[in-house]
């Protein structure tokens, strides 16, 4: 029997099985939509797998009553926890009506619902970093006790946006946490063409706070590092950057294919630290995830994962003529 | 009614904006200790202190980028961007990220930041502290450009934009600071954006235009009056989106059309001003519709020879006008 982590970082075996169930809804959704896709019946599927452990650990390390994120486009196990539906995520993937995110007019993943704090993203990369800086300061102007936390790839942590953002959280020590989900692509080029440091982390002392580099297979190590430095933030410590480092399991999008830039070995070997496994077995080997209850587990997410793709495929799209609304305050 | 110079109108409306609603604040660079480098901020953070008045590094799109994350939670940032020359870094955010936030969210967010920038020429600023940038935006919608021409008018569209639950891009011309000065009221009062104004009632010619370029017009009106030729002049003071009622009325009274910019002619505001012209007035017209605006160059040249030759004065207007009147 390994070591029992969870409970040195203050979390229950409630907690734990919660984190893993958020995981594995995240992966059985992502994997439905691919599905959708190849049966024609989405146009676009752009994937969280292989960086669930990575979100989820550390969406649970912050307040979700309180605190803000903003979003990246593979970031379903954000927003999984902090209180985005399957049957919303479906609904965005169809396109319909009632989808929280943008009542269909934007493509899927690209996140926003205001009742949860989820700001709203766009498809330019990295321009949501400034967002979350913006959100920190007013925290920081209102005096208010709640943190914002933004994540990017770590191709997109090449952008303007990225040294803008970091450098003005930095100056005025602002409750900001950046997590960099380091999959090793952006889109078809290796890490080793976006970036000349060794770490993305290491560009943190440039901006005056701690980074810090992570094994983003592991969300219990995610959650270790993001509630540290969220304790910062409230502290008025100020921002941290993480670099939580996994794999991309798929390819880029439902329309690439990534057999012409990396080799099926490569992604074999990273499958076998795939965190949806690599968890479970941590929470077998604690004796936490029983046979029972991972059975209890798989069947309550294939019951939501079924009902919401029913609900949204049957769902209303908006009316043509409703692409008029929303230019400005009505 | 006391008089004040068009900054000090600038400074008037943000001081009392942020004394009637805390969750307004200033941003930008050198607009803190220094008051900014035109002084439009003067006083501002001695009164309201380092945060609501905030010197920012020197990042036009962190200026932009933070400002809409503060305004998408709540606040209502007036970001400064040094000069409009300047708000190129910061293009991404303000028409990827602000324009389309409400759109995107299906209503769900939304971004109510102001951005103020001093535009235009005639200053000695040469091709990158002289520009008209306005065209670059006005095409986006889910975003107003707002251009005063007068100290009364900046106070209360200033005012209007800090209060819009929308984005408003607010161009003020640099070289109207101290040049142009006005009545403006003690009381507080709002004017409405997306509404042009008539400046001056004519019969015989019907000028259009917008910033410094109303005053040029106001002048040469002034002169050509002596002459017999009655100029109507309309000031757009929202270029985008433009008051298209207000513009095809205009147009309509005098049948004979000129419009003023001082941006470069081709796809200039002007250029869509024509375009509801004669969509919409093609048996009102007397002549056809004249554009008088800066040489399709880069920008504006720093020698005074040649930026003499680029920008709009009076003397270019009344000639305008003359041949107009006479055609």
């Amino acid at each position: 029997m390994s070591t029992n982590r969870h409970e040195a970082l203050g979390l229950t075996d409630e907690q734990v099985i919660d984190m893993y169930k958020t995981m594995l809804l995240a992966r059985k959704i992502d994997e439905r939509m691919w599905l959708l896709n190849r049966a024609g019946k989405i146009p676009f599927v752009i994937s969280c797998q292989g960086q669930e452990a990575a979100q989820v650990g550390a969406a649970f390390a912050l307040d979700r009553t309180g605190d803000y994120v903003a979003p990246y486009y593979r970031d379903m196990g954000v927003v999984l926890a902090f209180g985005m539906t399957a049957k919303e995520l479906m609904l965005s993937a169809f396109a319909k009506a009632e989808d929280p995110n943008s009542g269909g007019r934007q493509m899927p993943s690209h996140f926003g619902q205001k009742k949860n704090r989820i700001l709203s993203g766009s498809s330019p990369v990295t321009t949501q970093l400034p967002h979350a800086v913006g959100v920190a300061l007013a925290a920081k102007m209102e005096k208010k006790d709640f943190v914002s936390f933004v994540t990017l790839g770590e191709g997109s942590s090449n952008q303007g946006d990225f040294h803008e953002g970091l450098n003005f959280a930095g100056v005025h020590k602002l409750p900001v946490i950046t997590m960099v989900e380091n999959n090793k692509y952006a889109i078809s080029v290796p890490i080793e063409k976006q970036i000349a440091a060794e770490k993305v982390s290491d560009r943190a002392i440039g901006y005056g706070m701690p980074g810090f580099t992570i094994d983003g297979n592991d969300p219990l190590a995610v959650y270790e590092v993001v509630k540290e430095a969220r304790e910062r933030a409230i502290k008025g410590e100020g921002p941290t950057l993480i670099e939580a480092v996994s794999y991309r399991l798929t390819a880029h999008s439902s329309d690439d294919d990534d057999r012409t830039y990396r080799n099926k070995e490569e992604v074999d070997e990273a499958k076998k630290k795939d965190s949806v496994f690599t968890f479970a077995t941590y929470l077998k080997d604690q004796g936490i995830l029983t046979e029972e209850i991972e059975k209890e587990i798989t069947s309550e997410i294939d019951r939501i994962v079924n009902e919401a793709t029913d609900y949204a495929e049957n769902a209303p799209y908006a009316e043509p003529e409703s692409a008029l609304k929303y230019v400005y305050e009505e | 009614m006391p008089v004040m110079s068009y900054i000090q109108a600038v400074t008037s409306a943000l001081k009392e904006e942020m004394q009637r609603d805390e969750k307004v604040f200033v941003l930008g660079e050198d607009v803190g200790k220094k008051g900014g480098v035109f002084r439009a901020t003067d006083g501002l953070y001695d009164e309201f202190g380092e945060y609501r008045v905030l010197d920012t590094p020197l990042a036009e799109s962190a200026i932009a980028g933070v400002g809409i994350g503060a305004a998408m939670y709540g606040m209502r940032p007036v970001a400064e961007m040094q000069f409009a020359d300047f708000i190129m870094p910061a293009v991404n955010q303000i028409i990827s990220e602000a324009a389309k936030m409400r759109y995107r969210s299906n209503n769900d967010w939304n971004c109510p930041i102001t951005i103020r920038a001093p535009y235009g020429g005639g200053v000695h600023g040469a091709l990158y502290h002289s520009q008209s940038v306005e065209a670059v935006f006005a095409n986006q919608p889910g975003l107003k450009i707002v251009m005063p021409s007068t100290p009364y008018d900046v106070k209360g569209l200033l005012k209007a934009a800090i209060r819009d639950n929308d984005p408003v891009l607010f161009f003020e011309h640099k070289r109207a600071y101290r040049l142009l000065k006005g009545e403006v009221p003690e009381d507080d009062y709002v004017l409405p954006i997306g509404k042009a104004d008539v400046k001056r009632e004519g019969s015989d010619v019907t000028i259009i235009t917008y910033g410094l370029c109303v005053h040029f017009a106001l002048q040469a009106a002034e002169k050509l009056a002596e002459e017999g030729i009655d100029a109507h002049i309309l000031d757009l003071r929202t270029v985008y989106p433009l008051d298209k009622e207000a513009i095809i009325e205009a147009a309509k009274k005098t049948g004979k059309v000129l419009l003023i910019t001082e941006d470069n002619k081709e796809g200039s505001i002007i250029g869509e001003v024509a375009a509801i012209i004669s969509e919409n007035c093609l048996f009102d017209l007397d002549a056809p519709i004249q554009r008088l605006a800066g040489p399709d160059v880069p920008a504006m040249p720093y020698a005074p020879t040649m930026e003499k030759f680029f920008m709009i004065n009076p003397d270019k207007v009344e000639k305008a006008i003359r041949d107009l009147a006479e055609f």
